[in-house]
């Protein structure tokens, strides 16, 4: 029995990698997810054969208790992952990460209390955690626990900033001196557990460890927030890896430290397409400071244009670059800007879409809101791809975008955005930006483009704007 | 059954596959694959099933319990939210079968 389930852990671990791994091409992706729900399905149903539960004393209870916990999360989140709007995805990834990380810690839980009780109960009295489990299974059992339980605490934080439930960026003066201390303090508490039997320490280090995720992740700015999530993403991963050391389980350590190395590798090229070392996100947050407010306030005045102008513009221009941001798929206009496009392209207008790394909440979400309006993913091109191309571009159209197009972060060097590499649409002949309001963007910074002696605005919801644009350009 | 210099040497080759899967992945991918290895590490769950397995006191049965039900959450919303990121993802010969959601 053991060899078949030992088989089953291997094929599941090939399945996850190898579907990682197809998840990699838009060609092969759907497939892959596929392959790596195929291998978690054969590990959950080998584990329900393991003779480390089927062994226990309580084994009927135990087991009736794993398939309540099984629907039961199972069926919420299968629920919830069903209703979410595109638009909201990334914070139901913070969720669920959220969810495996606080899964781990408990599973380090349950075996510290363990190893505590016997070591309490042991003849000699005074033997420690570490006795019981063994030196290397409880240092990782124990930075697992931590890792996770940050993980957990935080995620869930990331996803109350990024489901608009809460705002704060600040929580106490001082607060990455606090941070600090209170990380070493969680980490000597971690070493206590180690060498004592004392259940009441490993009480107070979780309760500690659950506060310094929030501590962590309370601070960080708003747009910054996708980095802690791929980071969080990681940091889940290791914890699962270093939990599956403790249980000897080895799909649990080859899928937990994949994760964790892909995830690492993954917030590092998100950071740096923002332009912000992964330290940087942490010790600073853009528009929490002074700094972001003053600026030079960007002198002049901005230019309206109705749709109807927009839309001759639009309809005898050569090429559009349509530039769409977060606020286009808050306003729910996507559908309506690719009915644009199809009508623009029978036009014999060239279009096509402008994505920055960070469009979107997250790298690659804003591809995912246009896949879903049913944009083909060979019309949209990166930005490396399109900054050269504004040159001959008639008219760039930005929709809720603000911060990817802001030409202060080449020129002007006290802005908070310095250095982040942006969609040049300055460029093209004409900008049409549409807005909601006069407002500045996500991280507070004022946009000198709305401003500019090509650029003209068009105020007004996403949805409605576009449906106008539609219009005006439809009767011509 | 796994341990020391075996363990090291997975930890290792592991890191390295992650490493590598991920350093080729077009940007339009990158959700989708923070959500793919989120779902990946669902695989917690199978330990939450092992350490609620093993429980033998009241206290252990109740954090076993929440390490399953978070485990299962992890695993299932993870497969949900991907599966329907990646089903749009299509290439542009297909429009024209009037597939307008």
């Amino acid at each position: 029995m053991e060899i078949l389930i030992q088989a089953a852990y291997l094929i599941a671990a090939a399945l996850f990698i190898l579907g990682l791994k197809q998840m990699s091409s838009p060609v092969t992706a759907r497939r892959g997810i596929l392959w790596a729900g195929a291998g978690m399905v054969l590990a959950t149903l080998a584990t329900f054969m393991s003779p480390q539960i089927l062994d226990s004393d309580q084994v009927s209870i135990n087991i009736m208790l794993i398939i309540i916990a099984i629907a039961l999360g199972g069926g919420y989140a299968w629920y919830s992952g069903k209703k979410v709007a595109m638009t909201d995805m990334p914070q139901m990834i913070a969720m669920y990460n959220g969810m495996g990380g606080g899964a781990a810690a408990a599973i380090a839980a349950v075996e510290l209390i363990k190893a505590s009780n016997e070591a309490a109960h042991d003849v000699t009295g005074s033997s420690t955690v570490a006795d019981m489990l063994g030196a290397d299974v409880a240092i990782l059992g124990i930075l697992g626990a931590i890792i996770g339980t940050i993980s957990f605490s935080g995620s869930i934080i990331a996803w109350a900033k990024l489901d608009g439930r809460l705002n704060r960026s600040k929580l106490l003066p001082m607060q990455h001196v606090i941070n600090a201390l209170l990380a070493i303090v969680t980490l000597g508490f971690g070493v206590a557990i180690y060498f004592t039997n004392s259940i009441d320490t490993i009480i107070i280090f979780y309760l500690l460890a659950l506060v310094l995720g929030v501590f962590i992740t309370v601070p960080v700015g708003g747009a910054d927030m996708p980095v802690i999530i791929s980071l969080f993403n990681a940091l889940t991963g290791l914890a699962v890896g270093f939990e599956g050391y403790v249980l000897g389980n080895a799909a649990m350590i080859i899928a937990g430290i994949v994760v964790g190395s892909a995830g690492s590798l993954l917030t590092q090229l998100m950071a740096k397409a923002m332009n912000r070392s992964v330290a940087n996100v942490f010790f600073a947050g853009v528009g929490t400071d002074a700094a972001a407010v003053s600026g030079d306030g960007s002198e002049g005045v901005m230019k309206e244009i109705q749709a109807q102008d927009a839309g001759i513009l639009m309809s005898f221009a050569s090429q559009v670059v349509i530039i769409p941001g977060y606020g286009m798929a808050v306003a729910q206009a996507q559908h309506k800007i690719w009915e644009l496009t199809q009508i623009l392209t029978e036009k014999g207008v060239n279009v096509k879409f402008a994505i920055h790394p960070v469009a979107g909440r997250m790298p690659g979400h804003m591809n995912v809101l246009l896949a879903e309006a049913g944009v083909p993913y060979d019309m949209i091109y990166d930005m490396e791809d399109i900054n050269a191309d504004f040159k001959n571009t008639t008219v760039a159209l930005v929709i809720g975008a603000n911060d990817v197009v802001n030409p202060s972060a080449k020129t002007d060097s006290s802005s908070p955005l310095f250095g982040m590499p942006i969609l040049d649409a300055i460029d093209a002949d004409n900008v049409i930006v549409i807005k909601r309001g006069r407002g500045t963007g996500f991280s507070g910074v004022e946009n000198p483009l709305f401003f500019a002696d090509n650029t003209k605005m068009l105020f007004g919801d996403g949805q409605k704007a576009a449906s106008e644009l539609i219009q005006a350009v439809k009767e011509l | 059954m796994i341990e020391g210099l075996a363990a090291i040497y997975i930890f290792m080759l592991a890191g390295f596959t992650g490493y590598e899967i991920i350093s080729k992945v077009p940007v339009i991918l990158h959700t989708p694959l923070m959500s793919g290895s989120n779902f990946v590490h669902g695989i917690v769950l199978v330990g939450a099933m092992v350490a609620l397995g093993i429980a033998e006191t009241t206290a252990q049965q109740a954090i076993g319990f929440i390490a399953v039900l978070l485990g299962a959450g992890n695993a299932v919303g993870g497969y949900v939210v991907t599966e329907r990121m990646l089903e749009m993802f299509r290439p542009s010969d297909k429009k024209e079968k009037g597939e307008d959601s």
